[in-house]
């Protein structure tokens, strides 16, 4: 592309803040006996390089799983094995059994620090620079801009080089599917994809998108042609990866098994600590996990999340779309953040990866969320130490979208793709013409509120009768933002046909 | 929302620039910090807690007080926003005191100084303009400048992570800068005296100064072809000019001259005990000089042509701060550097 330099120059900020960031602390520093998620990995490091594969999932005298367990999928385990081979190389006390734990120091923090911004380079950045770079009908500049927004998305940056964790590597394997079955590349797409499922779980929640759009394709093809050979081809690749992945676990019945209950823990209850999901929210009045029993729980919230995805998925299988595709991949993937079981909020960054994806559509509403889903998880940064950089790298966000997209100038009804729901509207209620500046309105109080509530939790002390109250407050207010995204998406996508229709019938 | 979108249009990039760097800098905070950190918070100590008659004479740290007294009134203007952060950083006995607050207070103080270089670069774009209109904005001359000065690297690591002033001093020097070429003479040379006596080092640039305010101000005329018109001399701008500078330093100076302690002052300002080279090489013509020596003085003794009890070991690479002599070539007193630097600079003079 021309402008490579400026794309480079991009990359290069992108980098620096993410490098900047990880000079800050970690989960969990310094406090002994747990630590936090620092630690988390550094042991799987430990386990899987002094360990047998065997005796990775096990509880043993050597593998305690009340000490940080692995409960990610094998991929993860190989990621770590990796990590220890070159730990061992530089310093085998790192990862030494038994008495490595609890390690901290400034070395370590170097070579744990370096792993994830290794694993970003090599595979979530490149994704982001090629689906820019893919994007259709805009300019070099507004790509590049575009780049830029979304490698300054703050919540991944402090998660991954803050907190502590790799999920630019799950990110970055799904994007890579995104680009590959938006592209018609659909068995490599589906690759990338099956390896981000097993590199984190979580990515089940982009699963049925990803399953509806392939599913549409095949039909589209004609199910006695070539739709059927794409299928079974889709299906021997999704098996083969699968095999792949699991090879060593599929000897033993018991340790198949063994890591499916390590990886879908059913048994830890509806949630844990403050998220900004419904359960959450609703307890805060009505105390449902006392209220209804374990197995009612898992129904409940098994349906809630199936009905508020049903209908997008339903449609992007009838009328499969690259673009439709990336909208129901949000919709879909922030119903099981609001209903799902045992969320906890890191999952929103499931939700901002696909936002981040139509950022240049409708870049008003997506800067908006991806300002909410850093919020929602404030209480994790602070407790992180990440006051600083959240508020820098917010705001440094903010700025980017503001100025790269003029997003305060493309908030009429076109550009907030509601024309065709407005006009549906109005042919029952005809002065409904306010929509814009209701949702104008609500973005202001939203922002208000955000500032509002970070000030007092980072001044203000609790109460003593109530020692949770700010962060029960930023959760439940992140939920009532994120319920309303919810209803908007799937707006956008149940309307958006008659968009084009309506366009042909004009014309 | 009007009033937003009025603020991130489409003339708001050199906002955008200079927010974006501000915000880079906030995010250099927690990184390494130098020597440098204690030398300032050791000023921001002798500033608040000791008297004026002090200032130059303090010595329980081993990083006195050597910038010129402006500076010593910056520090203390700072100190009293610096004791409502933490007080204890103002005592002059807690050497190398560096708590997350004094840490805060110290880069904060950094980023907040450099809004005057920020407007300097601003005033600076102003006077620069393309001459054929540029639609593509990274084509912009302004642009460019802009990125080039806001986003120096240079600039970054040495003020934001080891640790200086120097986006504040150079604001002053763009500055004026930017008002010579506005033709506000007067205000030019006025910024130019206060940033001497803010820090010292920008004698280098003096005589550049000197020579174009002398040129472009006090012969108030050209020629049609652009020489020098002699009978245009203005005795009376000259006269302005020097009184400009006069006053400056007295005000500057001046408290010192009462206490007669004007040597004193001079002796920190100009330290010609640290030798001709700091322990850091700076790569100048006497680096290039000492490592001759060095090469021939080892030369000299694998040859057997000098004795090495008379050589002292590892005198210049030993990376303190003194004195030295040359083994080989001969050593070099600070006149034989200053003759050296005059006929540098007239050798440009003469061309202009």
């Amino acid at each position: 592309m021309e402008k490579w330099y400026l794309m480079t120059a991009v990359v290069l900020l992108g980098l620096t803040v993410r490098w900047t960031v990880s000079l800050n602390s970690y989960s969990g520093a310094g406090k002994p006996p747990m630590f936090g998620d620092y630690e988390a990995q550094r042991h799987w490091q430990e386990i899987t390089f002094n360990l047998p594969i065997k005796q990775w999932y096990f509880n043993s005298s050597d593998n305690n799983l009340q000490y940080w367990g692995l409960d990610y999928p094998p991929l993860t385990a190989y990621h770590s094995l990796l990590c220890a081979y070159v730990a061992q190389f530089i310093n085998p006390d790192w990862i030494a059994l038994h008495s490595s734990r609890g390690y901290e120091s400034q070395a370590h923090k170097l070579f744990m620090r370096a792993t994830v911004l290794i694993a970003d380079l090599l595979i979530y950045i490149p994704a982001v620079v090629l689906h820019c770079c893919c994007l259709k009908e805009i300019s070099t500049k507004k790509k590049i801009a575009n780049a830029l927004c979304i490698l300054l998305y703050p919540g991944l940056i402090l998660i991954d080089y803050g907190h502590f964790q790799y999920n630019s590597v799950s990110l970055g394997l799904a994007l890579w599917g995104v680009l590959g079955v938006s592209c018609d590349w659909d068995l490599l797409g589906s690759l990338a994809f099956c390896l981000a499922v097993n590199y984190k779980q979580m990515e089940l929640y982009h699963s049925l998108p990803f399953f509806g759009f392939l599913l549409g394709k095949c039909f589209k093809k004609g199910l006695k042609g070539k739709g059927f050979v794409l299928f079974v081809k889709l299906a021997g690749t999704v098996v083969a990866s699968f095999t792949l992945c699991w090879l060593p676990f599929f000897t033993e019945r018991a340790q198949a098994l063994q890591v499916l209950r390590r990886l879908f823990p059913v048994d830890r209850g509806l949630f844990e600590d403050k998220v900004a999901n419904i359960w959450c929210s609703v307890s805060v009045f009505l105390k449902i996990k006392d209220i209804l029993p374990h197995h009612v729980q898992i129904i409940v919230s098994f349906c809630l999340t199936l009905l508020s995805l049903l209908p997008a998925c339903v449609k992007l299988t009838l009328q499969p779309s690259p673009k439709a595709f990336r909208f129901t991949l949000v919709s879909c993937a922030l119903s099981f953040f609001l209903f799902s079981f045992q969320v906890h909020e890191k999952s929103i960054l499931l939700v901002s990866l696909p936002v981040c994806l139509v950022l240049s559509e409708i870049p008003f509403m997506s800067t908006w969320f991806l300002l909410v889903s850093t919020f929602s998880m404030l209480p994790l940064l602070l407790k992180d130490d990440l006051l600083m950089p959240s508020v820098v790298t917010t705001m440094a966000f903010f700025i980017a979208c503001a100025t790269s997209f003029s997003i305060f100038e493309k908030t009429s009804e076109e550009e907030l793709r509601l024309k065709s729901f407005s006009v549906s509207v109005r042919k029952h209620l005809p002065r409904f013409t306010f929509l814009p500046r209701i949702i104008q309105h609500l973005f202001i109080i939203s922002v208000i509120t955000m500032v509002l509530l970070t000030l007092m939790t980072v001044t203000l002390d609790p109460p003593q009768k109530l020692p949770d109250l700010f962060s029960v407050l930023v959760s439940s207010v992140s939920c009532l933002n994120f319920l309303f995204f919810l209803v908007y998406f799937n707006i956008i996508i149940m309307w958006d046909s008659k968009d084009g229709r309506n366009q042909k019938k004009i014309h | 929302m009007a009033a937003l979108s009025v603020m991130t249009g489409g003339g708001s990039w050199f906002l955008a620039l200079a927010l974006g760097v501000t915000l880079l800098k906030c995010l250099l905070i927690p990184t390494y910090h130098s020597t440098d950190f204690e030398v300032h918070r050791n000023w921001l100590a002798i500033t608040h807690s000791l008297p004026i008659s002090q200032w130059y004479y303090e010595a329980t740290s081993e990083w006195t007080l050597d910038y010129p007294p402006f500076f010593a009134w910056f520090e203390y203007a700072l100190s009293h926003v610096a004791k409502y952060f933490d007080q204890e950083m103002l005592n002059v006995h807690n050497l190398n005191y560096s708590s997350s607050r004094t840490l805060l207070f110290q880069r904060f103080s950094v980023i907040f100084t450099d809004a005057l270089f920020v407007y300097a670069v601003h005033e600076c774009c102003k006077c620069v303009d393309g001459k054929k209109a540029c639609k593509e904005l990274t084509e912009k001359p302004k642009f460019i400048l802009s990125v080039l000065l806001l986003w120096n690297f240079g600039l970054l690591i040495v003020d934001h992570i080891h640790f200086q002033y120097n986006g504040f001093l150079f604001g002053l020097m763009l500055l004026s800068i930017a008002r010579l070429f506005q033709k506000r003479h007067m205000e030019g040379a006025f910024l130019f005296a206060v940033l001497l006596h803010f820090k010292h080092i920008y004698l280098y640039v003096a005589p550049a100064y000197g020579i174009y305010l002398l040129r472009s101000y006090c012969f108030t005329a050209n020629k049609p072809d652009g020489s020098i018109r002699w009978n245009t001399f203005s005795f009376v701008r000259l006269i302005s000019l020097g009184l400009t500078v006069f006053l400056v330093s007295a005000l500057s100076l001046g408290p010192f001259l009462a206490l007669n302690q004007l040597p004193q002052v001079f002796s920190r300002l100009f330290p010609f005990k640290r030798g001709l080279c700091h322990a850091y090489w700076a790569p100048n013509f006497w680096a290039l000089y000492n490592a001759l020596d060095k090469v021939l003085s080892v030369i000299g003794l694998q040859l057997k042509l000098l004795d090495p009890k008379k050589i002292p070991k590892a005198s210049m690479t030993s990376g303190l701060v003194q004195q030295f002599q040359h083994t080989v070539l001969p050593s070099v007193t600070p006149l034989v550097t200053l003759i050296c630097t005059l006929i540098a600079i007239l050798e440009r003079k003469t061309s202009f």
